[in-house]
């Protein structure tokens, strides 16, 4: 399938620059500045994850994009992300929740990305998946911490839990740019990462005391381009100044 | 030709932009020296995949390279093996704690290994934050000497 690959290191570069950017919305925001710093470092980490994915998509490519390029002009219907990423920070509950389900998938992605035949991927898989392993570390911890504390954490992380389901499926989607991949051993097959996700979030929750997940009808979209109304208004905060001063340099 | 241990020795003087207490040849970020080839070339690795001194330390390197008369060595950048906090060398674990920073621990577990005070040595220790003030830091406070410290994470 001609264009898999950059769509598919599109997509991965889109994921992690999308939450990273809505991370770091927390940034002088957090409910303690321990949560600020650990918030920033991972958004920072997402961003870093961003630049060589999307350096690589645009390689791929060969048009002469480049990382930047791709970050800052491209308009919001040519954006590939899953919708959960885009999704607003809400409460520190809903942003747990969506750190934890994120981080829990995408460390068990890396991992499997880490052996893919394409060796770009593999690497940067290989590089990352040792920093998203602090990313769900992290995340579990709060949902437990939440969950297991007062009747408001609990109810707080509950909703947050709530709010995300919807977007699970999503991560697990297969299509024919995933399909032409996982066939050529570059991907990851998606159905190969779901026991890991399922069994981690079950555990994490049990130990939350929460109650299981019962996954809703799916929304599906992200990686066609049909976003919610957030992604566009994120998307204007981040690109702003770049498409007002194209050939602005530090 | 410039040899690898003159580029090496040179490197060796350039400091890490957010601990300068070790240079880039200590932290393990200078990976090899090639002279097999015209020209010569300087492999680094980044830290972090986010670390924001990424960019600053190819530019301390081109400087530093270029201020001794070897503007004609190249820099390439590698992501693989992914560096770790295993090719810190001994003497630069001995300078992170004279700078107040406890080196890594040599067990890849996520920092479950109590941290050791870098100002009194006591092993009664806990970690406040996971994530300190740049990536690679943790925040740990000392219950002996009640001080906090930073810690270099286990990577």
């Amino acid at each position: 399938m001609e264009n898999a690959l950059f769509t598919y290191a599109l997509r991965l570069g889109d994921d992690s620059l999308v939450l990273g950017q809505r991370l770091s919305e927390w940034c002088g925001h957090a409910p303690t500045i321990e949560v600020d710093l650990s918030l920033a470092n991972v958004a920072l980490d997402l961003v870093g994850q961003a630049q060589l994915f999307l350096g690589y998509a645009g390689e791929v490519e060969g048009k002469g994009r480049d990382a930047d390029r791709l970050a800052f002009h491209r308009d919001v219907l040519a954006w590939t992300n899953c919708l959960m990423v885009e999704q607003p920070n809400g409460d520190f509950g809903r942003t747990i929740a969506r750190q934890f389900l994120f981080s829990t998938w995408q460390k068990s992605l890396f991992d499997g990305l880490a052996a893919s035949k394409d060796q770009r991927l593999a690497e940067i898989a290989a590089k990352a998946v040792k920093e998203v392993a602090y990313h769900a570390d992290l995340s579990a911890e709060w949902v437990i911490r939440l969950g297991d504390g007062t009747e408001e954490s609990r109810a707080r992380m509950a909703d947050g839990l709530d709010w995300h389901w919807r977007f699970v499926d999503e991560l697990f989607q297969v299509d024919a740019v995933v399909e032409a991949l996982v066939a050529d051993g570059i991907a990851v097959d998606p159905a190969s990462l779901r026991p890991v996700f399922e069994a981690r979030v079950a555990a994490v929750l049990a130990e939350a005391g929460l109650p299981e997940m019962k996954l809703p009808r799916a929304i599906l979209g992200g990686r066609k381009g049909h976003h919610s109304e957030h992604l566009g208004h994120m998307l204007a905060v981040m690109q702003h100044i770049p498409r007002t001063y194209p050939e602005a340099v530090w | 030709m410039n040899d690898a241990r003159a580029i090496m020795a040179v490197l060796a003087s350039v400091p890490d932009p957010e601990i300068p207490a070790v240079s880039l040849v200590d932290l393990g970020i200078v990976r090899d020296v090639l002279t097999d080839a015209e020209p010569a070339r300087v492999l680094i690795t980044p830290t972090y995949t986010g670390c924001p001194a990424t960019a600053y330390i190819q530019l301390a390197v081109r400087e530093a390279l270029d201020a001794a008369g070897m503007a004609d060595v190249a820099i390439e950048t590698r992501l693989s093996p992914p560096w770790t906090t295993a090719w810190i060398t001994p003497d630069g674990r001995e300078k992170l704690r004279a700078y107040g920073i406890d080196p890594p621990p040599a067990s890849t577990a996520l920092n479950s290994h109590p941290a050791t005070c870098p100002r009194c040595g006591s092993n009664h220790t806990h970690e406040i934050s996971r994530f300190g003030s740049t990536p690679c830091k943790a925040l740990w406070q000392c219950d002996s000497c009640r001080e906090p410290f930073d810690r270099f994470k286990c990577h």
